[in-house]
């Protein structure tokens, strides 16, 4: 036990000697939680506070033209803007570059007569199918496309959102001109406003409940997706300081020395393990010590950790253990500083990648599903996820743990298997 | 009862070869008494620090056998370390640590307690000349230093055989004096010294009994006096001279 006490002192004084390391493993990841929620959070509050600026060119002089830019309006999306006078696309692009829009929309001429049109024939179309006398049904070409320009930084997904809702305004207006078509062949007089309002307007709420267990509702916000899944980033990229601690060991000739001595090595792993998994931990207690009490100077939300205390610290744990193994397997199998540093950061990538990190695993597609499962980041994300997101307990991540384990005892046994191969136990 | 050992090492038709590379030791046999200061010369690629790493444990004999005080030497024997040190020509420390906080690891490596090593440290630091220092980083000191922390930590536990490559490279006249007559004085305590080294005229001084190997062969073994009598040389580097040849060496 006093062996390994010393070599537990040994590598701690080590650690604090090493100010860059530490810099490294603390003040970076802070850094990096803090810029990727503050830019979350900013995307949230563009759709939802500040809304996306859009800029509309109506070439239609009738209406539906109008009721369209009326309803876009009151989607509530978007900050529109009209421009007039717009001939090419070029010119259209350059309008969004000078009003700083993400959004160009150019309503086609002759918009109205077409939607008119369209809007008869279908209420032609109905009347005779009642089996009542309509007026004569023309056959209604489609109605000329929306043209929309946008911002190639606008993820596809804030652009299938804006689809969607441009697709509910075209709807609308074209349902509005079929309604007074129809309610006009009927009763030969225009449909009241108060009846045609009564009819569109769709006052049916919808209310969002984030689902939870033990019934505790917390927001899901930019906060509580982001800190979790960086803080595994952060602990997993303990491979640059212990992969290269050991590496930097085994290079060395103190190494030889170690060698000789009537002590086995895997003292010396053992404390380093124990060393590290206390910087993980730590690591984990700071970023979510800054996103608790830091984070709303930023005008950022405030981390709401999980109520069940032991099961955060358990997740915790398990987590750090898998990351220190993680690094001790890459360092055991490289041969210089740059192997391990390299092969590390870029494996915590792709496995931070594959794992969920960076695109949520359940909008992969199914291969891609399975895969993730063999990312340790993975287990350690849905643990912290059904945690901090649906305010589970303790048996609520036990079959997270349960293969995170595995995964960390099959890392420790290629450790001791490759230590084996290199003669070095 | 098991016969006690007259001998520090017994190296009994030995063969090694490293992977892929032809014999570097094929039916060696070498003896070295215990309490003796045996220096052991060769030119680069010779296999002097080879035949120290199989005598330390490091590598392991494909053939023969090689005891140390009487035990076999072998990575399964972790628990005869004990009795030796090992002094490497690199500076096998942690240059992060102080003088104190090295001694500190590597005697609990050794097995020793912790006011033993207390003790220990307290007498090492002193006897080296390093006491002032004791508390600061190891990478801020100079060679001579460095080489003395080196040492310190190789004699910590008292071993009754050390190895010593090359300890005194490129350290300064002091310093080497220092070391030297540390060396003398473990001996006379009854340490049995294993030196390399290509110091030839620091060798003379401090080995009395010596062995000349290049291609993996002892060329001569012997009574340092009595082999510059045989074989009529003046000097051990004369005597080096003649056995091993004036060309160079490329030890790739």
């Amino acid at each position: 036990m006093f062996k390994l006490s010393a070599t537990i002192r040994k590598d701690m004084r080590i650690l604090l000697r090493d100010k860059v390391g530490i810099a490294l493993m603390f003040i970076m990841p802070v850094i990096l939680v803090l810029v990727v929620t503050s830019i979350q959070s900013s995307t949230f509050q563009l759709i939802n506070k500040n809304k996306l600026p859009v800029l509309i060119y109506n070439r239609d002089t009738g209406q539906a033209g109008r009721q369209l830019i009326t309803t876009i309006n009151k989607i509530g999306l978007f900050k529109v803007s009209e421009i007039k006078n717009v001939q090419t696309e070029q010119a259209m692009v350059d309008a969004m570059h000078r009003h700083d829009a993400m959004l160009g929309v150019v309503i086609p001429a002759n918009f109205s007569v077409k939607v008119s049109a369209k809007s008869k024939s279908i209420a032609g179309k109905a009347l005779t199918s009642f089996g009542l006398q309509g007026d004569t049904v023309k056959q209604a070409g489609d109605v000329d496309p929306l043209t929309v320009y946008y911002n190639p930084v606008l993820q596809e997904s804030l652009r299938l959102s804006v689809e969607g809702g441009l697709r509910s305004a075209l709807q609308l207006v074209e349902s509005r001109e079929t309604l007074r078509s129809l309610y006009f062949s009927i009763n030969e007089r225009q449909l009241p406003e108060k009846l045609e309002n009564e009819m569109l307007n769709n006052k049916t709420a919808i209310n969002e409940i984030a689902v939870s267990k033990e019934g505790i509702h917390h927001t899901p916000n930019a906060t509580q997706h982001n800190v979790p899944a960086w803080t595994i980033f952060a602990m997993f990229f303990v491979v640059m300081s212990l992969g290269g601690s050991v590496v930097r060991e085994k290079t060395s000739g103190s190494f030889m020395r170690l060698k000789t001595l009537p002590t086995s090595f895997m003292v010396g792993l053992l404390s380093k393990q124990v060393t590290y998994l206390c910087v993980t931990i730590l690591q984990a207690a700071v970023i979510f010590s800054i996103g608790i009490w830091l984070f709303p100077f930023f005008g950022l939300a405030a981390l709401n950790l999980p109520s069940d205390f032991a099961a955060l610290a358990v997740v915790t744990i398990a987590t750090g253990w898998c990351a220190v193994s993680y690094a001790m397997c890459v360092a055991v199998f490289s041969k210089t500083h740059e192997q391990s540093n390299g092969f590390g950061a870029i494996s915590i990538v792709i496995l931070s990648s594959i794992g969920g990190l960076m695109v949520p695993s359940f909008a992969m597609q199914g291969f891609l599903r399975s895969v993730a499962n063999l990312s340790p980041m993975h287990w350690c994300l849905q643990a912290y996820y059904s945690l901090f997101l649906e305010g589970g307990g303790l048996k609520d991540v036990i079959n997270n743990i349960i293969p995170l384990v595995i995964i960390t005892l099959l890392l420790q046994a290629v450790t001791i298997l490759g230590l084996k191969a290199k003669k070095l136990i | 009862m098991a016969s006690i050992s007259p001998l520090a090492i017994d190296i009994q038709h030995m063969g090694f070869h490293y992977p892929g590379n032809r014999d570097m030791f094929s039916d060696l046999n070498l003896q070295i008494t215990k309490g003796a200061r045996f220096g052991l010369f060769g030119p680069n690629g010779a296999g002097k620090t080879t035949l120290i790493s199989l005598m330390t444990g490091l590598l392991s004999a494909d053939q023969g056998n090689i005891k140390l005080l009487g035990r076999e030497v072998g990575r399964q024997n972790k628990s005869m370390n004990r009795l030796f040190g090992f002094v490497p020509q690199d500076f096998s420390f942690y240059q992060e640590l102080s003088p104190a906080e090295n001694l500190e690891f590597f005697g609990a490596w050794c097995g020793l307690d912790k006011q033993t090593i207390k003790t220990r440290t307290g007498e090492l630091l002193r006897i080296l000349g390093l006491e002032e220092v004791r508390d600061r980083q190891v990478q801020k000191f100079s060679g001579g230093m460095k080489r003395r922390v080196n040492l310190a930590i190789g004699v910590i536990h008292n071993p009754s055989v050390l190895f010593l490559d090359e300890p005194t490279v490129g350290v300064d006249v002091q310093t080497r004096h220092a070391i030297i007559s540390y060396l003398m004085e473990l001996n006379k305590n009854g340490t049995t010294l294993i030196y390399t080294s290509h110091q030839l005229i620091e060798a003379e001084r401090l080995c009395e009994d010596v062995a000349l190997i290049d291609n993996g062969k002892i060329m001569a073994h012997g009574d340092l006096d009595s082999l510059l009598a045989e074989y009529k040389e003046e000097s051990l580097e004369h005597l080096f001279l003649r056995l091993t040849g004036k060309d160079y060496r490329n030890d790739v």
